[in-house]
Parts: C-alpha cells; sequence; structure tokens
C-alpha cells in the first residue's frame, strides 16, 4: 500500500486517475480505517487529501458558508455564525459518533462513504446545498442529493474528489432540524432520520420547505409530497399529520438488524413531523 | 510494504518513528514506542478506550493513521500525571473507586480531561453525552461522574 | 471448611474505602493487561475461523501458508492432544476444531509470523475444504424433530427417550404437590419468554503471549479469571506436565465470567513450540463476539397460582436453555434459582440444555439465574397487577426466611431477603410520582455464591509490613479487600499489607475469580494465614519473655501477655517481633491451603422507573435503585461498584442487547456498534443501598456479591415498561421495534 499526501487537488486527482488497483481518500478516516481493520477493503493507494489548501477552512462566501472536505464534526459545532444559521446540518454533522470520531469526522466523508443511514446528509439534502468536485476534468458543483447512487457507492467518477461543500444564503425566517432515531442515546447508526429545511412569511406561513428522510431508502430521499404537505400551511396539526403520513409514504426500507421495515416507515414519519416542529421555532413559527 | 518516518511530538517530547502506511496510530504508540496506556477494545471507533489527543482534539488512535501525526502534537495517558504528582482526575478516579478492572481508565481519563479543558463545569448530563463514546463495562458509570465532577470542583477551586 | 461468624468483631479496616494498590499504574496507564507485554522475537499469532454456521471439515491443506516468507508456524486441531474427558474434550474442540465447525467463527487453524500483515495474508492461504450441513441456532427448532442434529450423542441419561439428540441434560427440582397448590390459588397466570444470548462485553479482548521451549518448559501470560484452570486445561491440550507450564496472570480488562474459559492459550502455545519462538495472540473485538462465551439463549414457560390475598399456592417453571453447540449445565442453575427468592410450599421447575450452532456458551455473571427469575418475577407482577396488590408486599409475604426449605433442595440458613425488601419498601423511591408514559418496576434477585479451593501465603517481613500473595485474578478491586482483611486481623494500617497475584508455580491451587467467590473465600484464606502468622508471633513473643506460647494472646497489632498470670510484659507489635525474626528462629509467614465452605446466598432487590415513548418505543431508564444484602460490606466502594455495574449489564441485557443470526446463521452483529451496550448518556445514577445480614459462615459475614445484581434488572426492566406502555412484554432485549410492533398490535 502506498500513502500520498497531494497538496493540490490537481494533483489528488492525477494520482486518483493514475492508480490502477484500489483506491481510498482520506480526510478524517473515521470509515476508511474501520474499513481497513475489517479487512472489508486493502487498498493499493491511499490519498490524504487534508494537505490541499482550503480543505480544512470554513469560511463565508456569497452570504452562505463554504466548508472544506476534511473539516471536522468539531470544529462545525464551535463556527456559532453557521450554526445559527444552519442548525439542522450542524446538528446533524455532530451526531457521527463519539467525541472523539467528532475530532476527525467530516460531512464530505460521511457524504461519500454513500451510507443511506449517514447523520450529515439529509440535513444537507434539505439545505439543498452543493459539493465542489474536482477531477481530472476539472471543476464542477453538484447537488448533494445527486452525490450517493446506491449504499456504498457514489456518483463520482475515476479520479475525481469532493474538496468542498456550499451551503447558500438564507432568506428572512428561515432553519432547519434534523432528527435521527437510535436505540441508545449516542453511538449508533440512524435507524431512521428526517432533516427538514424550512423558511416562513412574516405570519409564519411556509412559503418553502425541503424534507429529506435517511436509512428509509437505498440512498437518502427527498421527499416533494412532504414538502407540500406543509407550505402554505402554520404547520397545524392536519398539516403535521399529512407530513407524517407523506413521509412514511415515500419510505422503501429493508428488514436488516437494525430495524423493521415496519418499525422505519413508522418512526420516519414520527421524526420528520418532529423535526418540522423544531425548525418551524426555530425559523419563527409560533404554534 | 515499506515503511515511512515521522516525526512527531508525543506528550511534549519530540519522537520519530517509522511505521507502515496503513498502520494506526494505536499501533505505532503500543507496539513501536511503547506506550501502551491506549487500549485496544475494538480497533474500530466504537469504544473509545484508545483515546489521545491530537493537535488538541480527542481522537481515537485507532482511527488515525500514523503517517498522518507528521508535525502533530499528541498527548496520551501517559503524559497526564507530571512526575509522580497525579493529575487531580487521576487521584479523583483513586478516591471515588471508578475503576474496577481499569482497562477502559486511560481512555476515559484523557476524554474527561479535554472536556474540563473546554468546559471547567459541565452537568451531569453534559458529561454523560461527552463520554458516551467511552464504554465501561464495570462500573455502569455512576462513579466516573462523581470522580470527574469532584476532579473538576477540586480544578475550579484550585 | 467452614468458618463461624465472630458476631461481636468491631472492625477497624473492613468497611473503610482505602485506595486500591494497583490504583496508580491504572490511572497512569502503566499497569499491564493481556496484550500489553511483548518478548524478543515474539511473533504474532492468528485464528482462522469458520465463516459457516456448521459444516464438516473435509481437508485443510496449509502448505500454501507455510510457504509464505515470514510464516513461522502454521497449527490445526491435530496438534493438540485429544482428549478422553467430555469437559476437555468440548474445549479443545472449541479452540481447534478437528471434523466438524459448531458455528460462525469456530477457529480451525491458526498462524504465527513475523508481523500482523504477514499472519493475516497467511491466513488466507490456508484452504479449509468445507461440507456445508444444515444448522439450527433457534432453541425452540432445535427441540423440534428432524431438527439438524448439533452433536449427536451427547445426551445424559437424565434426557427422556424420543427427545431431539440436540437435548443434552436434563433438570428437575421442586417440592410439595403442584396440581393441589394451583386449585388452591385464586388466580393462575401462565405466560412464556425468550431472551436473547447477551455477552459479558469486557472492554479487553482475550490476549495471551507464550513461550514454549524444546524441553517442553514453558511460560504463559495472559489475561484470565483463573490461571490454574488455564494450566490444567493447557498442559491437557499440550501433552505437558503441570509443573512445566507456569502461567502468570496479567491485569485482566473485565471477565464477568467470559475470562473463566480457555480459547487462545493452548493454541499459542502450539504455535509456540512448533516455531521455537514466543507467540502472542490477541483477539479482535469481532472473534471476540462471534467465538467467545454469550450466554445462553432460553425459551421459557411460568405458571402461578396466587391466592387473592397474595400468597403463592403453587410455581411451576420450564426452561429450554441453549448454551451453542457443546454441552452446558447452565440450565440446571437456572432451574434452581428460579423460585428461590419464595417459600412455597409446591413448587416444580423443570429444565432442558439444547445444542444449537452457537458459540460455546461461558459463564456470564449468576450464569443462568438472570433468565429464569426474569420469567418467573415478570409472572408476579403481572398477578399483583391483576390481582391489585402491592409488590412489595406480595413478595415480603412470600419471601423466603431463616429455615425456608429453597426451591432447589437447602434449607435456608440466615438470609436477607426480607431486610433488602423492607429497605426497598421504605425507600423514598418507591413512592415517587409518575409522569405519562412511566412505568415503575422491581424484581428480587438471588444467586447461590461459591466458596471452593483456594490458597493464601502472607509473609511477615522485617521491617513490619506485610506481603500477601493469592492467586485469583482482581477483576474489581479485590486486592483491596484482602489487603483490607489481612490488616483487620493482624492489627496493622492498610497501607502497611500488599496483596499481589501469584503466578501458577509460585502458590497452591485456586479456583477461577467466579461464583462471587473472592472476597469471601480468599478474604477466609487470608485470615487463616494471618492467623497462622499470629500464632507464629506469639510464640516468639512468648520465646522472648520465657513464658508458655499459650500465655500469649495477640491485641491490636501485638503479642501481650493473656492475664496478669502469664507475667508483666509491655506489648510486642508485630513490627517488633518482626524486626528480631531472623534471630529468634527465622521468617515468619502464614499460609493457607483448603475448601471454602459456607458461602451464603446473597438477595438483591432492583427498583426501575422508566419512560417510553409511544411513537418509536425508545425506553428512557429515569431511575434505579439497588438494594442488596453484602454480608459484611469489607470495600463498601467495590461492593457499590458490583452492584452498579451489575444492573447496568442487566438493563443492556433488558433493553438492547443481543446476538442476531441472519438465515445463514452467521452472526450479525460482532462489533461494538451493534451489540449495544450501555453508554454513559443512556443511564441516570445507580443509587444503592447496601444491607448487612452476616453469613454465618465467614468470620466477617461476608458475602459474595459480584453477580447477584445483573438478576434483578431483566424482570424489573420489563415489568416497569410492561406499566408504562400498559402491555406485558415478554421478550427480550425490549429494543424499540419491539415495543412498537407491540404497541402497534395493541392498536
Amino acid at each position: 500500500m502506498q500513502y500520498a499526501k497531494p497538496t493540490t487537488a490537481a494533483e489528488a486527482a492525477r494520482l486518483l486517475s493514475a492508480a490502477s488497483g484500489v483506491t481510498r481518500v482520506l480526510a478524517g478516516g473515521t470509515d476508511v480505517l474501520v474499513q481497513l481493520k475489517a479487512g472489508m477493503v486493502e487498498p493499493d493507494l491511499i490519498v490524504d487529501i487534508k494537505h490541499i489548501p482550503g480543505i480544512r477552512t470554513l469560511q463565508a462566501e456569497a452570504g452562505g458558508f463554504r466548508i472544506g472536505a476534511a473539516v471536522s464534526g468539531a470544529e462545525l459545532g464551535e463556527h456559532a455564525a453557521l450554526c445559527a444559521a444552519w442548525p439542522g446540518v450542524t446538528e446533524g454533522a455532530q451526531l457521527i459518533g463519539s467525541k472523539q470520531v467528532q475530532g476527525r469526522c467530516s460531512m464530505v466523508g460521511n457524504l461519500c462513504n454513500a451510507s443511506p443511514a449517514g447523520d450529515a446528509v439529509p440535513g444537507l439534502v434539505a439545505a439543498n446545498a452543493t459539493v465542489r468536485v474536482e477531477g481530472p476534468n476539472g471543476t464542477r458543483d453538484v447537488a448533494v442529493h445527486a452525490i450517493p447512487a446506491s449504499p456504498g457507492k457514489t456518483t463520482l467518477q475515476k479520479g475525481e474528489i469532493i474538496t468542498s461543500i456550499f451551503l447558500p444564503a438564507r432568506a428572512p425566517r428561515s432553519s432547519d432540524a434534523y432528527l435521527r432515531f437510535i436505540p441508545r442515546s449516542e453511538m449508533d447508526i440512524a435507524v431512521a432520520s428526517a432533516g427538514v429545511n424550512l423558511t416562513l412569511d412574516a405570519a409564519g406561513t411556509i412559503t418553502a420547505a425541503r424534507v429529506a428522510l435517511g436509512a428509509v431508502a437505498p440512498t437518502v430521499l427527498l421527499v416533494d409530497a412532504c414538502a407540500k404537505a406543509i407550505i402554505g400551511t402554520k404547520l397545524d396539526a392536519t398539516a403535521l399529520a399529512a407530513l407524517e403520513k407523506a413521509a412514511s409514504a415515500a419510505c422503501k426500507p429493508i428488514d436488516d438488524k437494525r430495524g423493521t421495515i415496519e418499525f422505519r416507515t413508522k418512526v420516519a414519519g414520527v421524526l420528520a413531523r418532529r423535526a418540522a416542529v423544531i425548525a418551524y421555532g426555530r425559523a419563527g413559527g409560533k404554534l | 510494504m515499506k515503511t515511512i518516518q515521522v516525526a512527531t511530538t508525543i506528550n511534549g517530547d519530540a519522537v520519530e518513528f517509522v511505521c507502515a502506511p496503513d498502520e494506526p496510530l494505536l499501533d505505532v504508540l503500543r507496539n513501536r514506542l511503547g506506550l501502551t496506556g491506549a487500549k485496544e477494545g475494538c480497533g474500530t471507533g466504537d469504544c473509545g478506550a484508545c483515546t489521545v489527543t491530537l493537535d488538541g482534539r480527542m481522537v481515537c488512535s485507532c482511527l488515525v493513521l500514523g503517517v498522518e501525526v507528521e508535525g502533530a502534537k499528541i498527548t496520551t495517558i501517559e503524559g497526564m500525571a507530571t512526575g509522580n504528582q497525579l493529575h487531580p482526575l487521576q487521584q479523583a478516579f483513586l478516591d471515588h473507586a471508578a475503576l474496577q478492572c481499569g482497562i477502559c481508565t486511560p481512555g476515559i481519563l484523557v476524554a474527561a480531561k479535554t472536556l474540563l479543558d473546554r468546559n471547567p463545569n459541565p452537568t451531569d448530563t453534559e458529561l454523560r453525552y461527552w463520554l458516551a463514546g467511552n464504554l465501561c463495562r464495570c462500573t455502569g458509570y455512576d462513579k466516573i461522574i462523581a470522580a470527574v465532577q469532584d476532579a473538576a470542583q477540586k480544578m475550579r477551586t484550585a | 471448611m467452614m468458618d463461624t461468624l465472630e458476631t461481636k468483631r468491631k472492625f477497624r479496616q473492613v468497611g473503610t474505602r482505602p485506595i486500591r494498590p494497583d490504583g496508580i499504574d491504572k490511572v497512569k496507564g502503566r499497569a499491564l493487561y493481556g496484550a500489553d507485554v511483548t518478548a524478543p522475537g515474539m511473533l504474532v499469532g492468528r485464528i482462522l475461523r469458520s465463516p459457516h454456521a456448521h459444516a464438516e471439515i473435509v481437508a485443510i491443506d496449509t502448505s500454501a501458508a507455510e510457504a509464505l516468507s515470514g510464516v513461522k508456524a502454521v497449527v490445526t486441531g491435530r496438534d493438540l492432544v485429544a482428549q478422553k474427558d467430555d469437559f476437555f474434550r468440548d474445549i479443545q474442540e472449541n479452540c481447534l476444531a478437528t471434523t466438524k465447525a459448531l458455528y460462525d467463527g469456530h477457529a480451525v487453524a491458526a498462524v504465527a509470523a513475523v508481523d500482523a500483515s504477514t499472519a493475516r495474508a497467511a491466513l488466507k492461504l490456508i484452504k479449509v475444504t468445507y461440507k456445508q450441513l444444515p444448522h439450527v441456532t433457534d432453541v425452540d427448532a432445535a427441540m423440534t424433530p428432524g431438527a439438524p442434529i448439533v452433536q449427536g450423542g451427547r445426551a445424559l441419561e437424565t434426557v427422556p427417550k424420543g427427545m431431539s439428540a440436540n437435548v443434552t441434560n436434563q433438570v428437575e427440582f421442586g417440592h410439595g404437590n403442584l396440581d393441589a397448590g394451583f386449585k388452591q390459588a385464586d388466580l393462575v397466570v401462565s405466560r412464556s419468554f425468550t431472551t436473547a444470548a447477551a455477552h459479558q462485553g469486557y472492554i479487553e479482548p482475550h490476549a495471551c503471549l507464550a513461550q514454549m521451549n524444546a524441553d517442553g518448559k514453558a511460560d504463559l501470560w495472559c489475561c484470565t479469571q483463573g490461571h490454574y484452570f488455564v494450566r490444567t486445561t493447557c498442559a491437557l491440550l499440550l501433552g505437558m506436565e503441570a509443573s512445566q507450564l507456569r502461567v502468570t496472570a496479567s491485569e485482566i480488562g473485565g471477565g464477568f465470567g467470559g475470562k473463566t474459559v480457555v480459547f487462545i492459550e493452548p493454541v499459542a502455545l502450539a504455535l509456540s513450540r512448533k516455531a521455537g519462538r514466543p507467540v502472542k495472540i490477541v483477539m479482535t473485538r469481532d472473534e471476540v463476539f462471534k467465538a467467545t462465551g454469550p450466554t445462553v439463549v432460553t425459551s421459557m414457560d411460568v405458571r402461578i397460582g396466587m391466592k387473592k390475598d397474595g400468597r403463592i399456592t403453587a410455581g411451576e417453571a420450564i426452561l429450554r436453555y441453549s448454551g451453542g453447540a457443546f454441552p452446558t449445565g447452565t440450565v440446571e442453575m437456572g432451574a434452581s434459582a428460579a423460585f428461590a427468592a419464595y417459600d412455597l410450599a409446591a413448587v416444580h421447575t423443570l429444565g432442558w440444555n439444547v445444542l444449537t450452532n452457537r458459540p460455546k456458551e461461558a459463564a456470564y455473571r449468576a450464569p443462568g439465574a438472570p433468565q429464569a427469575i426474569y420469567a418467573v418475577e415478570s409472572v408476579i407482577d403481572e398477578l399483583c397487577q391483576k390481582l391489585n396488590l402491592d409488590p412489595l408486599d406480595t413478595r415480603l409475604k412470600n419471601a423466603a426466611r431463616k429455615g425456608t426449605l429453597s426451591s432447589y433442595g437447602p434449607t435456608f440458613d440466615d438470609i436477607g431477603l426480607v431486610a433488602t425488601l423492607e429497605a426497598a419498601k421504605k425507600h423514598p423511591h418507591y413512592k415517587a410520582p409518575l409522569g405519562k408514559n412511566q412505568g415503575r418496576g422491581l424484581s428480587a434477585g438471588f444467586w447461590f455464591n461459591f466458596g471452593g479451593n483456594t490458597s493464601v501465603s502472607m509473609t511477615i517481613n522485617t521491617d513490619g509490613t506485610v506481603s500477601v500473595a493469592e492467586g485469583n485474578p482482581d477483576i474489581g478491586g479485590s486486592r483491596a479487600s484482602i489487603s483490607l482483611m489481612a490488616a483487620e486481623e493482624l492489627g496493622i494500617p492498610y497501607d502497611k499489607v500488599r496483596t499481589i497475584i501469584a503466578d501458577t508455580a509460585s502458590l497452591g491451587y485456586n479456583e477461577n475469580t467466579d461464583g462471587s467467590r473472592v472476597t469471601f473465600a480468599v478474604g477466609m484464606a487470608t485470615i487463616h494465614a494471618a492467623r497462622a502468622a499470629i500464632a507464629k508471633m506469639c510464640a516468639r513473643a512468648a520465646a522472648i519473655w520465657g513464658i508458655d506460647p499459650e500465655a500469649v494472646e495477640w491485641v491490636d497489632g501485638a503479642a501481650v501477655p493473656a492475664g496478669p498470670n502469664a507475667g508483666k510484659f509491655p506489648p510486642m507489635t508485630l513490627a517488633e517481633i518482626a524486626a528480631v525474626a531472623n534471630n529468634t528462629g527465622g521468617p515468619i509467614a502464614g499460609h493457607e491451603e483448603f475448601t471454602a465452605d459456607g458461602a451464603g446466598v446473597s438477595f438483591g432487590v432492583h427498583l426501575c422507573d422508566v419512560e417510553v415513548d409511544p411513537e418509536t418505543g425508545y425506553t428512557t431508564v429515569l431511575r434505579y435503585t439497588v438494594f442488596q444484602d453484602a454480608g459484611k460490606a469489607v470495600h463498601p466502594a467495590y461492593v457499590e461498584g458490583q452492584m452498579q455495574g451489575g444492573a447496568v449489564q442487566g438493563i443492556g441485557w433488558a433493553l438492547n442487547e443481543e446476538y442476531i443470526y441472519g438465515a445463514d446463521g452467521r452472526l450479525q452483529n460482532a462489533g461494538f456498534l451493534d451489540y449495544r451496550v450501555p453508554v454513559a448518556s443512556d443511564l441516570p445514577n445507580i443509587d444503592t443501598v447496601i444491607l448487612e445480614i452476616p453469613n454465618p459462615g465467614h468470620p466477617y459475614g461476608v458475602r459474595g456479591v459480584g453477580e447477584t445484581p445483573i438478576v434483578p434488572p431483566l424482570a424489573a426492566l420489563s415489568n416497569a415498561v410492561s406499566h408504562a406502555i400498559g402491555l406485558r412484554m415478554s421478550s427480550l432485549p425490549m429494543s424499540p421495534p419491539r415495543i412498537l410492533a407491540a404497541l402497534s398490535h395493541k392498536g
């Protein structure tokens, strides 16, 4: 196995493109090293991207935020402005693993691991975040939602890496929330999850909404029917019931060791409803 | 596999070592540097027994490659006491019988110190969530929480 | 040998909370556990394991692995000595299978290589030809006609003809007329229960370092609850004499029963013998889950009859336990313990052990008791609910006392159940208000406790200090307790005593650190050793004073003349006698080698409040209080620690911990991510109330305390959840999907 630490994205892309065997991109390593330990993968090349300029910085851009691909969960949680603007995104990212894992794990890593249960992803999809992809054919910006292809697989091409995430500027009276269900209070993989991102008008009516569900389908679902159920409402009981129903209806989960189809379907609806209530309150709405 | 030379700082001392490119920092500490205070309970970041700090952040050393720590500052349990002078957390763990088998203790002490360095007055709930990544199978955590709070109180008034 | 209680003793050291002797090493990260030592020229050993739940091993070709550069030895089951005795043959087959792989993770071969990556590569080069066989992992399925036979010909004579060949033994206990008892009842409740297999979950994986020379002499370092048992077993499996194998117990990173067994040590020795170099084996976490001992998995039926006033008229339990692919007697302990808390006129328990394609069961804290008592205490709770009776008063009404003929045969001496129930009843927790979706549960629990074969050696050093050598790995502070008892008996300060764990060549035989025996049995041996040393010190003083040794007694750490007729001499302290020992007859020491009888049984009562989220099935434990009889708490902080730790293990078992097998018979959750032990944020403080009803069989009244605390939580949690959701739960763990499914079927 070879270990490389390129100092530009172009160099990283070159290394990955040229590699003939199995490659892994290393940011926080909290997934890659688990795969190594389990013998799931024996890479021929590991490309450590943390020495690429900007990859570990978090800065304001165009009224929003550009977050380097290797910014850790702990660093996100310490960024007051980001947490104020995108509390749902940051609380999702901070639910990945333990406080120890938070010292290293990144949202991009969570996204590229391509698990339908990744805690950072529903919040980013609900936020309509984009990622900057750099590769042999240059640079492109892609919606987060378009990155996961299936469990463990992304739509990235050979040689491509994600260098940053962009969270757009916020309209007034906007906020978001993320909830997941796990059997313990910490240290678990989501059995079902929901990210809700809302914008209200001055009267408290929802004018825009995005609802994303995790761990209930092969990839994170962006559920338009959930958004439709609450747009134009003040999140009254009827709207919440419709939201819950739409969320459960959208689920296409599996039975596995972590949960049943029945459980995931029901709980995803509950979480969507509860997350919507939190996001609505954060956006200034009063129930 | 060809080894790579790494220069780093551990508990304030400059240290150089060689390691394989896929070798976790935990293995480097334990097998190459004789620092066996960090323990491997799982190797997958689920138990916290291998907790160290890396540039001031708490990490599972089983989830860091040795080659990644070039130029970094690492602290381990071996660096917590000053010679024979125990850190207040170490003393509190003894006073409160906060360990039974003791295998999780190094990781929990490093984690608790990292918290108290940031938040000298945590609530029990904050403390319990902070330590959620450190499994202890013996104590039920009760005496660990009491010991950390006692140490925190002593450190605040010291 | 059984001692009598010194009822009038005033304790000076026992009952205090000094710092443990091994404490500083442990908080500094310096204590040496199983994986923490190395030896010059050491090789890395790794084990190849079956990927199949059940398969015939047709052939093993190790030639490619042996040819790999850096590989120094490869062993298979043929490298161990075939055992005739069933008990040791099962261990041998579990260490390295010879003809059949009996579960996912069963060891089939091992390598020793210069480094871990070479060893890993070598494992891939070992070619095992398997013939897959049908498998069974469910205990009820394994009892049905036509079920795959895990091992044939293993049934004991107790098993009736016509049962599945997977049934290996049948046990029965009880007395009285069951039919008449049920006829007297105003209400009879029958219910079936299941519990999942749980793992001990010690944080330290099994680890050992073996060094075996060509002359047959060997040294072994390992984390174990009993290095004498390791020696016995390894000597047999390697064909060695016991004297040639010295086993040293490392510090142990948790065991809870799971390290009373042998897995990797004979393999490491066999590799070392072949390679001529030291070999270290450290299990990975997934190996620990796949191939080391979980508990039995159970299916149980319980029927109890009760009068309207709460008097139990009859109790019956039928237990089906599976301890995996090898026979185990754990069901006997379950069948004995099931109704032990109650004074019953009519009681009957019947149990079977059943083979399944699961790993060989290892003891886990009160093995067999938590499951059976969970079922019994759940039914009692249901009866109280339906008859509108107070669950504590009802248990008090039926509680076993001194003189009660127990359900498993013996008649109880002084026991602490009534005092423990009364302490719970008057505790503020019992009457504290509950909110919406909240419920309170309680359960009594019982464990036998054990004594057993024990050796202790004590040396009086010439500087007035005392060295104690015992042979039981210290799993939770026992060196502190042993030092306290030595100091107490000798009348010297605690810090003048240091207790160490001797290796197998340095001290007589000791049974495992199990059965909650160490503070009781090793403590008693220590007291005896101290008395032997005291007798010698009194004799030395007598010689110095020129009086009869019988005229000297030991008071507060010094020899004094016994009464005015003995003569007038100032007291000679231990330090003064020790200082001149080498001129007055030589070194002074005391020792004891004995079988400790008289372990007093122990009872506990747990109170638990939970809140269940009715939309997700998530259970939050709000409040938890443990009441337990310790006989005499030698080091109360470590007694509390046992009570808290056992309770939390039980909470984990009740709520989330389980072995999950797929249809392919393979374990799906072999890691701490999906085998969910409780984390700090899952729990409230665990409050403790220690009762001290002295054990008549120990000079200080000590009872074992380590195992009882894991017994009540299963039913305490189940009863609390059942009250919170208004539905009786009867299957563990009560994971959120199970609770939500129960609620949705309720409608």
